[in-house]
C-alpha cells in the first residue's frame, strides 16, 4: 500500500471521529505549546541578562570585595570590607592598562523634594563613572573632582526620579533631601528607557562616592571599583595588574587567594547565562511533562481505536493485507494526530509567546531550534506511543479478528 | 519471499485444491472441539461446488482454512501445488491477495466506505496504480449490476446490494478461486438467485467457485455437492444438471421490480 493512500486514508479515519480526534491533539497541542512558550521565555531571560551586561561597555571591569566563591557566586556585597578608597587611587596611579576608573559606593532610601518624594537607589561615583558607563548629561553638569575631594552635597538625577520629584520645573540647582541630608541637583541623565529585561535604567540617583559614604551609608569601604581598559584587548592586561597591585597592597601570600574578585563582561554573562539556561531548562521540562501526557492520551485513543477497529482489521487481512501494512496505517494515524497537534501547539506556542511578550513585558524569544525540538518531539510521540497499539493491531489473527463482536 | 508462489508441477494432478487428512481441533479451556477430523478432497479448476451440511459439521472451518484465515491442527493443503501450511504470516496474506476472494454471510464490508473504495481495498495491498486501481473497481463493480452505485456508502444499499458489492471486491484482483460461505444467507430468495446467477457468470468465465449453503435450491446451481457431517465428508457427488440462475429468475414471481429494500 503506498505511503501517499496511507496518509490519506488515515486522515479520513481520524475524520470520522472529529471531536476524539480534536480532544486527542489537544493534549499534544497544549504540550507542544508550552514547551515553545517556556523555552521563548527562558530565552528571552537569557537574551535581556546578555543585553544588560553589553550595555556596561565592553571593555569594562568590575573590582568586588571578597574572595571569588564556588560556581561564581559572590558572597553579599557588605561582608567584605576590603576595597578602600586609596586602593582605587593606587589602581589610577600604577596600572597603564586601566583608563577610567570610579569607585563606588551604594544607599538607598527615600527622596524628597518640595512635597513629592520617591524611594529609588543611589550610587556613589567617580567623576570618570560617564565616561565608563558612555552615559551622557542632557542638562546640567557633572560634578566634579573638587566635588568629590570635599564630598560636596550634589547629586545627577534619573530621567525617572527627575520627571517625579519636578513634574513641572527644571531639577538643576534645586534642592532634594536624601534621609533628611540636602543636595543640590546639578544635573540630569539622559533616558536611557527599559533594558532588556524591563527594568528602568533612568531610576537612578549618582552622588560622589565621598559624599554616599560620608553623609548617607556611613560604610568606610567601597562597594565596587568600575574600571574601564585602555582598549578591548587590554583587557586581560588590565586585569592582571589590578589583581598583582591588589594583592601586594593586601599582603596576600603567594599561595593564598584574593580577597577581591575582578569580573570582567564575559564573567558576568557566564554566570547569567548559566543561571538563566537553568531557568529555560527547567521550564522546559515542566512544559515536556505535559507532552508526556498528551503521548499517553494518544497512546490511549490508539488502543481504544485498534480495539473498535478488530473487525476491520480482520477485513483487511482477509483481502491480502500485511501485519506490516496493518502496523503502517495505525502508526501513521498515530502520527498525523500527533502531528498536526505539533504544528498546532507551534503556532499555538508562538502566538502564545508574543502574548505574553506584550501583555507581561517580558521579552520572549523563539528559536529555529526550540520549533524543530517540538517539532521532533511530537513525532517521536507518535512512533512511540503510536507502536504498541499498532503493533497489537498487526499482531492480530486474521481469523480471530474477523469474528471479533 | 523465501517460497516460489508459482505452482510446482511437481505432484500436481491439474488440482487446484489438494486436501488430505485435513483436521482442525479447537481448545476451549479442557474441552477439544473436532470441528474437522480428517477430510480430504479435491477440487480442479473451473469448478462450482457447493458444500452443504447441518450447522456446527465444520463447514466454516473448513472454508477458512481454504482461505488462509486460519490453519489446520494437521493436514496438508495444496493450493496449486504450492503448500500453504509452510507459508509464512506474509506469504498468507499475498495468497489471499492474489489468489483468494472471500464472500461472507455478513458482507463484510467497510462502513462509511464508499461501494467503489471497498472494492479497491484488495488493489490497495498489491502494485496496482491509483488509476487502473479505479478503472479496475469501477469495471467489477460493474460486472455485478451496480454501475450506478459505485459512490453508495454500505447503508445506502440493500442487503443484495452489499452482498455484490463484497463479490465485486472478492474478484477485483481476478483470484483463481472465490470462496463463499452461505453468501445468501441472509438475503431473500429472488436475490439469492440473482447472486446465483454472478456466481455463475463468473463460473462460465472460468473462476473455481466453493460456496457453503443450507438451502438445497440454492445448491441447485452448482455443478458439484459435497455434504459435511461431524467434521467429515459424507458425501461428495456430481450435479450433473445445474439449473440456471438466469432462467431460473424468469419463472420467479415479481413482488416488485424494484425491490431492493434491505
Ligand atoms: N473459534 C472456535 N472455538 C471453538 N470452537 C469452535 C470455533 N469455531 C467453531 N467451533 C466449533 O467447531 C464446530 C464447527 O463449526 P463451524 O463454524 O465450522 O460449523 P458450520 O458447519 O459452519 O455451522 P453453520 O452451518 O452453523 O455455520 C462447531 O462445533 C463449533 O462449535
Ligand atoms: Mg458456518
Amino acid at each position: 500500500m503506498k505511503i501517499l493512500n496511507i496518509i490519506l486514508s488515515a486522515f479520513r479515519a481520524l475524520q470520522r471521529n472529529k471531536m476524539r480526534s480534536f480532544l486527542t491533539m489537544l493534549g499534544i497541542i497544549i504540550g507542544v505549546g508550552a514547551v515553545i512558550a517556556m523555552l521563548a521565555i527562558g530565552q528571552g531571560a537569557e537574551y535581556s541578562v546578555k543585553e544588560q551586561i553589553a550595555a556596561l561597555g565592553t571593555n569594562v571591569l568590575m573590582v568586588y570585595p571578597g574572595a571569588q566563591q564556588q560556581a561564581g557566586v559572590r558572597s553579599g556585597a557588605g561582608s567584605a570590607t576590603t576595597l578602600t578608597e586609596d586602593d582605587a587611587l593606587a589602581i589610577s596611579r600604577e596600572c597603564p592598562a586601566v583608563q577610567y576608573i570610579s569607585p563606588g559606593a551604594f544607599a538607598g532610601g527615600q527622596v524628597i523634594a518640595g512635597n513629592l518624594n520617591w524611594s529609588t537607589s543611589i550610587q556613589g561615583v567617580g567623576s570618570d563613572y560617564l565616561e565608563i558607563r558612555q552615559w551622557l548629561i542632557e542638562y546640567g553638569d557633572f560634578f566634579t573632582d573638587q566635588d568629590i575631594k570635599a564630598a560636596a552635597k550634589v547629586c545627577i538625577l534619573g530621567r525617572t526620579v527627575a520627571d517625579n520629584l519636578f513634574p513641572d520645573a527644571s531639577p538643576v540647582d534645586q534642592t532634594i533631601r536624601i534621609r533628611s541630608v540636602p543636595f543640590k541637583v546639578a544635573g540630569v541623565l539622559t533616558k536611557k528607557g527599559q533594558n532588556a529585561m524591563g527594568q528602568d535604567q533612568d531610576d537612578v540617583i549618582l552622588a560622589p562616592y565621598t559624599t554616599v559614604i560620608r553623609r548617607l551609608s556611613h560604610f568606610p569601604n567601597l562597594r565596587f571599583i568600575l574600571v574601564s581598559a585602555t582598549s578591548l584587548k587590554d583587557i586581560a592586561a588590565a586585569q592582571t595588574q589590578i589583581s598583582e597591585l591588589l594583592r601586594m597592597r593586601h599582603k596576600i601570600q603567594q599561595y593564598d587567594a584574593d580577597d577581591f574578585t575582578i569580573r570582567n563582561q564575559t564573567d558576568l554573562a557566564a554566570t547569567a547565562t548559566a543561571t538563566t539556561q537553568v531557568l529555560t531548562i527547567l521550564l522546559a521540562s515542566i512544559a515536556s511533562v505535559s507532552l508526556l501526557v498528551g503521548g499517553i492520551g494518544i497512546m490511549n485513543i490508539m488502543l481504544v481505536s485498534v480495539t473498535e477497529r478488530t473487525r476491520e482489521i480482520g477485513i483487511r487481512m482477509s483481502i491480502g493485507a500485511r501485519a506490516r501494512d496493518i502496523l503502517t496505517q495505525f502508526l501513521i494515524e498515530a502520527l498525523v494526530l500527533s502531528l498536526l497537534g505539533g504544528i498546532t501547539g507551534i503556532i499555538l506556542g508562538v502566538v502564545g509567546s508574543q502574548v505574553i511578550s506584550s501583555i507581561a513585558k517580558w521579552p520572549t524569544i523563539i528559536t529555529a531550534f526550540s520549533i524543530i525540538l517540538s517539532f521532533g518531539f511530537s513525532i517521536a510521540i507518535g512512533i512511540f506511543f503510536g507502536f504498541y497499539p499498532a503493533r497489537k493491531a498487526a499482531m492480530l489473527n486474521p481469523i480471530d479478528a474477523l469474528r471479533y463482536e | 519471499m523465501i517460497h516460489d508462489l508459482a505452482p510446482s508441477l511437481a505432484g500436481t494432478n491439474g488440482s487446484l485444491i489438494q486436501i488430505e487428512h485435513l483436521t482442525k481441533v479447537y481448545q476451549l479451556g479442557e474441552v477439544d472441539v473436532h470441528a474437522l477430523r480428517g477430510v480430504s478432497v479435491n477440487v480442479s479448476k473451473g469448478e462450482f461446488v457447493a458444500i452443504m451440511g447441518a450447522s456446527g459439521s465444520g463447514k466454516s472451518t473448513f472454508m477458512n482454512i481454504l482461505g488462509c484465515l486460519d490453519k489446520p491442527t494437521k493436514g496438508s493443503y495444496l493450493l496449486e501445488g504450492i503448500d500453504v501450511g509452510k507459508l509464512s504470516r506474509d506469504e498468507l496474506a499475498m495468497i489471499r491477495n492474489k489468489k483468494i476472494g472471500f464472500v461472507f454471510q455478513g458482507f463484510n464490508l467497510l462502513s462509511r466506505t464508499s461501494a467503489l473504495e471497498n472494492v479497491e481495498l484488495p488493489l490497495f495491498y498489491g502494485p496496482t496504480s491509483n488509476k487502473i486501481r479505479k478503472v479496475k473497481a469501477t469495471e467489477a463493480l460493474e460486472r455485478v449490476g451496480l454501475g450506478d452505485r459505485i459512490h453508495h456508502y454500505p447503508n445506502q444499499l440493500s442487503g443484495g446490494q452489499q452482498q455484490r458489492v463484497a463479490i465485486a471486491r472478492s474478484l477485483v484482483n481476478d483470484p483463481s478461486i472465490i470462496l463463499a460461505d452461505e453468501p445468501t444467507g441472509n438475503l431473500d430468495s429472488r436475490t439469492s438467485v440473482e447472486v446465483m446467477g454472478i456466481f455463475q457468470e463468473l463460473n462460465n468465465n472460468g473462476i473455481t467457485i466453493i460456496l457453503v449453503t443450507h438451502e438445497p435450491d440454492i445448491a441447485e446451481f452448482a455443478k458439484r455437492h459435497i455434504v459435511f457431517r461431524d467434521g467429515k465428508i459424507r458425501a461428495d457427488k456430481v450435479n450433473s444438471k445445474p439449473k440456471i440462475a438466469s432462467e431460473v429468475i424468469k419463472d420467479l414471481p415479481l413482488i416488485d421490480d424494484e425491490e431492493e429494500a434491505a
